[in-house]
């Protein structure tokens, strides 16, 4: 019998899932501390490794609470700053929007997720995290064995010992002699990213519609994966579904720096509404390279290292289910090439345009999410409140649109804005980590419309001097909004 | 108050802050000609 044509339908997000891995020792491998450290040695090293903090004080962390789905943005603008002083007693790794695992598990993920047979355990750390290992093919080698493979180029990862004392966990091993694309610490930057994102893939999958295959996934992440021939090939995606142990799903990867998500779930909602997916997953993992990015900083003012933790995302695009909120493609928003790169441009063309179109003001939404950066891992660097700032810049646009005054302004920003909670892991922090709260204010709670918008520094690559954006517009499900007023 | 009137400026503006075309499109506008523009991202 021949297939009808799937009909066009309305495209919603159903859920999303953040998975933090908090990997202290893992600082040391982030861009900047490993540059530094080649500078300043052991002074350094000593230094940082004061400051790193417990698994019991990333998960006590108010901003990581938030993440998970434990706790509402808003809590934080009750909390006198620096947070990491307002640890919360008995705060869970769980929570209804995702979860915080340890570096042991991190580790043995790591070993798990390795296709290429590039780790080695160090034989003495092995026992320790042999439960995440049950059923995986492990190689290890002892200490001395080790220090001949870092010699040689692989890339070593670290933990306690018992007596205290850092050691080498593991190693990664180069994918070749002489591919720079494939070289160990690009390997385990590529890997970081694999493991967090299919940790919040199995979450997702775990939690949402189990049984219901994922047709398509959408990386979205940072990572450059591929060999010296085609450098970035991508389709990181694919790796983070199999790894994540779902079947059923093809996948490719959406490359626009931080603004990857939002561009991501544009193309999810097409393809949902185009009838060509019922099911697509956006997926993105976390960056080992930005770790201890502004560790400067941090020890500057006495804070611990901030930026101790990677972040994995999914996100659960799905056709019209009559409760989720609507993902309106007809506001749906890009920065294009002719559109200028100032604050009020950006804001103009992502966030104001596109609600134009639909007959709203900036007023008519109750809340945006902008870049969610936590302003106590910026402030110390010297780069501010980033949310705060691009608020003003709304709440700015607002005045002069005629909607609100200027001494309305500091109103505007704390009605429709938010704290920064989420750690600096680029496309991470992208809007995208109020999704979890958006949902739940756009089904259970009072909210009608939500905006995301992310800008992305496409001028970083050094092949344009341009920046880039993307904003999308979520609004209370219009199924679930009559049912609302007839029950 | 720094007269910008036929200086040379480089400019080196921040994403989320004050961009390098804001701060191009400012020292233009007081007479000065901006040899050098550049953002970056510093979160």
């Amino acid at each position: 019998m021949i297939q009808e044509r799937r009909a066009i339908g309305v495209p919603v997000i159903r859920a999303a899932r953040f998975v933090l891995a908090h990997v202290p020792d893992l600082v040391m491998s982030g861009s900047k501390p490993r540059r530094e450290l080649a500078r300043q040695g052991e002074v350094l090293r000593t230094q940082l490794r004061a400051h790193l903090r417990s698994f019991r004080d990333a998960v006590a962390y108010p901003p990581h609470q938030v993440l998970i789905g434990n706790q509402v943005p808003e809590l934080l603008y009750e909390f006198p700053r620096p947070w990491h002083m307002r640890p919360m007693d008995n705060a869970p790794a769980v929570g209804a929007a995702g979860m915080i695992i340890d570096q042991d598990s991190f580790y043995a993920w790591l070993a798990r997720a390795d296709t290429a047979n590039l780790i080695v355990l160090d034989d003495a750390y092995a026992p320790r995290i042999a439960a995440g290992l049950e059923g995986v093919r492990v190689s290890t080698r002892d200490a001395a064995g080790l220090a001949r493979a870092v010699s040689a180029g692989a890339e070593p990862f670290h933990c306690d010992g018992h007596d205290g004392d850092v050691r080498v966990a593991g190693v990664v091993l180069p994918g070749h002699e002489e591919d720079e694309s494939l070289r160990a610490p690009v390997l385990l930057e590529n890997l970081a990213a694999k493991v967090t994102g299919a940790l919040a893939l199995r979450r997702l999958r775990d939690e949402v519609a189990p049984h219901e295959p994922v047709d398509f996934l959408l990386g979205s992440g940072e990572e450059a994966v591929g060999d010296r021939y085609q450098r970035g090939g991508g389709n990181l995606a694919k790796a983070i579904g199999e790894l994540a142990g779902v079947r059923t799903p093809g996948g490719a990867d959406v490359k626009a720096f931080c603004a990857g998500p939002v561009h991501a779930l544009i193309l999810a909602g097409a393809l949902i509404a185009a009838g060509v997916h019922r099911r697509v997953v956006v997926v993105g993992g976390g960056s080992l390279a930005k770790l201890g990015m502004k560790f400067r900083g941090h020890l500057t003012v006495d804070y611990p290292i901030l930026e101790d933790v990677l972040a994995g995302m999914a996100i659960d695009v799905v056709a019209d289910d009559g409760r989720s909120p609507e993902l309106r493609l007809d506001a749906a928003m890009v920065h294009r090439i002719e559109d200028g790169g100032a604050g009020h441009h950006m804001y103009g063309a992502l966030a104001q345009a596109p609600l134009r179109t639909l007959g709203l003001r900036l007023s008519d939404v109750d809340r945006f999410a902008v870049e969610l950066h936590n302003p106590d891992i910026t402030e110390p660097a010297g780069s501010g409140d980033v949310p705060a700032n691009n608020y003003t810049m709304l709440a700015a646009l607002a005045a002069r649109a005629g909607e609100i005054t200027r001494e309305q302004m500091p109103a505007f920003v704390r009605a429709h804005g938010l704290p920064g909670f989420s750690p600096t892991q680029g496309h991470i922090p992208s809007a995208i980590p109020y999704l979890p709260h958006a949902i739940l204010g756009l089904t259970e709670g009072t909210m009608t419309r939500v905006q995301f918008i992310a800008k992305g520094s496409l001028f970083l690559g050094r092949m344009t001097g341009m920046s880039d954006g993307a904003s999308i517009l979520l609004e209370r499900n219009a199924q679930f909004l009559r049912k609302g007023v007839t029950s | 108050m720094i007269d910008l009137k036929d200086k040379l400026v480089l400019a080196l503006g921040e994403r989320d802050g004050v961009p390098g075309p804001a701060l191009e499109a400012c020292a233009v506008s007081a007479g000065a000609k901006v040899i050098y523009s550049a953002t970056q991202c510093f979160a």
